[in-house]
């Protein structure tokens, strides 16, 4: 067990070193010059804008840059943005609460949400509920965020007028107005991510609980007298979440990137919001930056469900 | 089924025929799939669809780029059934060919991804030797962040690619290479696991000590037997990537604007949601429509093509 955990970080760190090569390298090879969004400035003489890209080591060839970046981040620093000058750490840690707040109290609530739906269909197989609850995941994964979130901002916002349609990030919470303030202008986005991640996790769940509600042990437990209860809560549910712990954990990286969209939708300034502006104003600092941290989120996802399903499911013997 | 209908022949002797088609696969898989009736529901609301976006404009001909300032914001009319935008431009004409464009990418970015997925999926699992490099490449690309990478791509090589290829061939090839060059890794996988236990079967063996080669144990042999999980992937991918496209022009990096797919019509139409929200509505309930169609149908034909599934 220690020693596949060991082995799975031993794989997951040239992962990680590889990804962020790759994603240096699109970057680098571009046809965009990085340097663009001041080279546009025409009072900038050739000759000056030449010993900018001197000092700033864009002379360099590329791999030798990639060195050089890769050398600093070892140190934590992620450069300085090309917009606001200050630095891309900083403006990363400015930005994640707010994508924190609502994407992940969204993963949340859809998980919590997910599982019983999932549970309750599978139990209680072509029941209304069943139909309903398919139905609703159906439509659920379906449907863009983006629409939802306009038809909601549509319905709430502009017709009945209950919550705001821009997120406020400079609200502070100190007192119990102020907090009704944050959930009212939380509702809508949270509700647009939670309705994906549910019908996505709902659908799974039901899917892995039919596969087990007809084997041996089910009966087996059944015929021993049982409860129904104990039987689908602490056999067949213990069993079925396996596959779904997995899921969640490799859900996660997806969420953030799903955020990217809501966050553009309801105007919260997150993380994705952050790299929609940096992608469109050439600020590749940012890019970068925000690149390789979703792609170590997903690499640590990764590992993350392999090591859980190794721990949740003794039946797996990994040498 | 159907009984046999006993017929005279001239010797007098009792021939018995049976009046019901010899049964193939896809027949088989078709009466299977009628069953089913969300998925028949779906196929009828798809058809539409689909005529909709290439029948009606040649119908319809009211022009999708005429501006008109009198009529901008205008809900739906006798002159303007879906209403107008924000330049008075018939939404109508423009959801019709945004439709054509959000398919065509559609099926065009799973065609790529398919084909990638299954020639990768079948030499990894075909042969040993490839197996290890083909799937760490694979699991490689399964940790790119795929919607953040999409739009960096898009952002850098927008200007090249319109420079070679023009405006609109230029994006449209650009999406639809990105979208299948970042999704052919779940079908990869599911090919070459259907390879690896394919490949042990008598039928191979058989194959193999008649003389046949490699290549046509591939193509002849072992991947009719995988088609069935690869058009049922290929179905729900045809609604991804519609959604991915949609998406990257909902976030201004699709199409240009006078390039009205479903996702930029709306993209255009955020700011107007309390004014006009027709303009928003109609391109937003098309792409759920056809994606969520697609989904049912992808439902249907896995349930038709499984054939662990008797009835």
């Amino acid at each position: 067990m220690g020693r596949y955990i060991l082995r799975r970080l031993l794989i997951a760190i040239p992962t990680i070193i590889v990804i962020s090569f790759v994603v240096y390298a699109i970057l680098a090879l571009a046809p965009t010059d990085p340097l663009s969004a001041f080279g546009a400035d025409p009072r900038v003489p050739p000759e000056v804008r030449a010993n900018i890209r001197h000092q700033l080591g864009l002379d360099d060839p590329w791999p030798v840059r990639y060195v050089k970046w890769v050398s600093s981040l070892a140190q934590g620093d992620f450069g300085i943005s090309f917009m606001s000058h200050s630095s891309v750490m900083d403006l990363i840690k400015q930005r994640l609460p707010n994508t924190l707040a609502v994407v992940g109290v969204a993963y949340v609530i859809g998980v919590l949400l997910a599982i019983p739906i999932g549970m309750i269909s599978a139990v209680r197989r072509y029941s209304v509920f069943d139909h309903v609850a398919t139905t609703f995941a159906f439509v659920g994964f379906s449907v863009p965020t983006f629409f939802t979130g306009i038809l909601l901002i549509i319905v709430f916002a502009i017709d009945l007028r209950w919550f705001p349609f821009i997120y406020d990030s400079t609200l502070v919470i100190h007192d119990i107005p102020s907090f009704l303030d944050q959930v009212k202008q939380s509702v809508m986005p949270i509700t647009v991510l939670a309705l994906f991640d549910t019908a996505t996790i709902a659908r799974y769940t039901r899917a892995e609980m039919l596969e087990h509600l007809p084997l041996d042990y089910v009966r087996t437990a059944r015929s021993k007298g049982l409860k129904e209860q104990v039987v689908v809560l602490r056999h067949v549910l213990r069993n079925s979440l396996i596959p779904v712990v997995t899921l969640v954990a490799l859900g996660v990286p997806a969420v953030f990137g799903g955020a990217i969209v809501t966050e553009q939708i309801f105007r919260v300034p997150g993380i994705g919001e952050l790299l929609v502006t940096a992608i469109g104003n050439g600020d590749t600092p940012v890019v970068t930056a925000i690149l390789l941290i979703f792609a170590v989120l997903v690499v640590l996802f990764n590992l993350i469900a392999d090591v859980l399903y190794a721990v949740l499911d003794p039946r797996i013997k990994y040498a | 089924m159907a009984a046999p209908a006993a017929e005279l022949t001239k010797g007098g002797v009792l021939i018995a025929t049976f009046t019901r088609p010899p049964r193939s696969l896809w027949k088989d898989a078709w009466w299977q799939f009628r069953r089913h009736r969300l998925a028949m529901v779906a196929l009828a609301t798809l058809s539409f669809l689909i005529v909709f976006v290439l029948v009606g404009p040649l119908v319809y001909h009211t022009p999708l780029d005429t501006i008109d300032f009198l009529q901008s914001l205008k809900g739906p009319s006798a002159d303007h059934p879906l209403g107008t935008d924000d330049l008075g431009r018939d939404l109508l004409a423009r959801i019709m060919f945004g439709g054509r464009i959000s398919i065509a990418v559609g099926i065009t970015a799973v065609l790529l991804a398919i084909t990638l997925g299954t020639t990768i999926g079948a030499l990894a699992g075909f042969f040993s030797r490839l197996d290890n490099p083909l799937m760490r490449i694979t699991d490689l690309f399964l940790s790119l962040p795929i919607l953040p990478l999409l739009l960096v791509i898009i952002y850098l090589f927008r200007d090249s690619l319109r420079s070679a290829f023009g405006p609109e061939l230029g994006i449209f090839l650009m999406i639809v290479g990105v979208i299948g060059i970042l999704n052919w890794m779940p079908v990869a996988r599911l090919v070459r696991a259907s390879f690896l236990s394919l490949k042990q079967k008598e039928f191979v063996e058989a194959a193999r000590s008649i003389g046949a080669r490699d290549r046509r144990i591939i193509v002849r042999h072992i991947l009719p037997n995988v088609l069935s999980p690869v058009l049922v992937a290929a179905t729900i991918g045809v609604g991804g990537a519609i959604l991915t496209e949609s998406t990257l022009s909902f976030l201004g990096l699709g199409f240009p604007p006078d390039v009205p797919t479903w996702g930029r019509i709306l993209f255009d139409a955020r700011n107007y949601l309390d004014i006009a929200p027709h303009w928003a509505i109609f391109p937003g309930l098309c792409i759920f429509l056809t994606v969520l169609s697609i989904n049912f149908i992808g439902d249907g034909l896995r349930d038709a093509l499984d054939p662990r599934k008797t009835s």
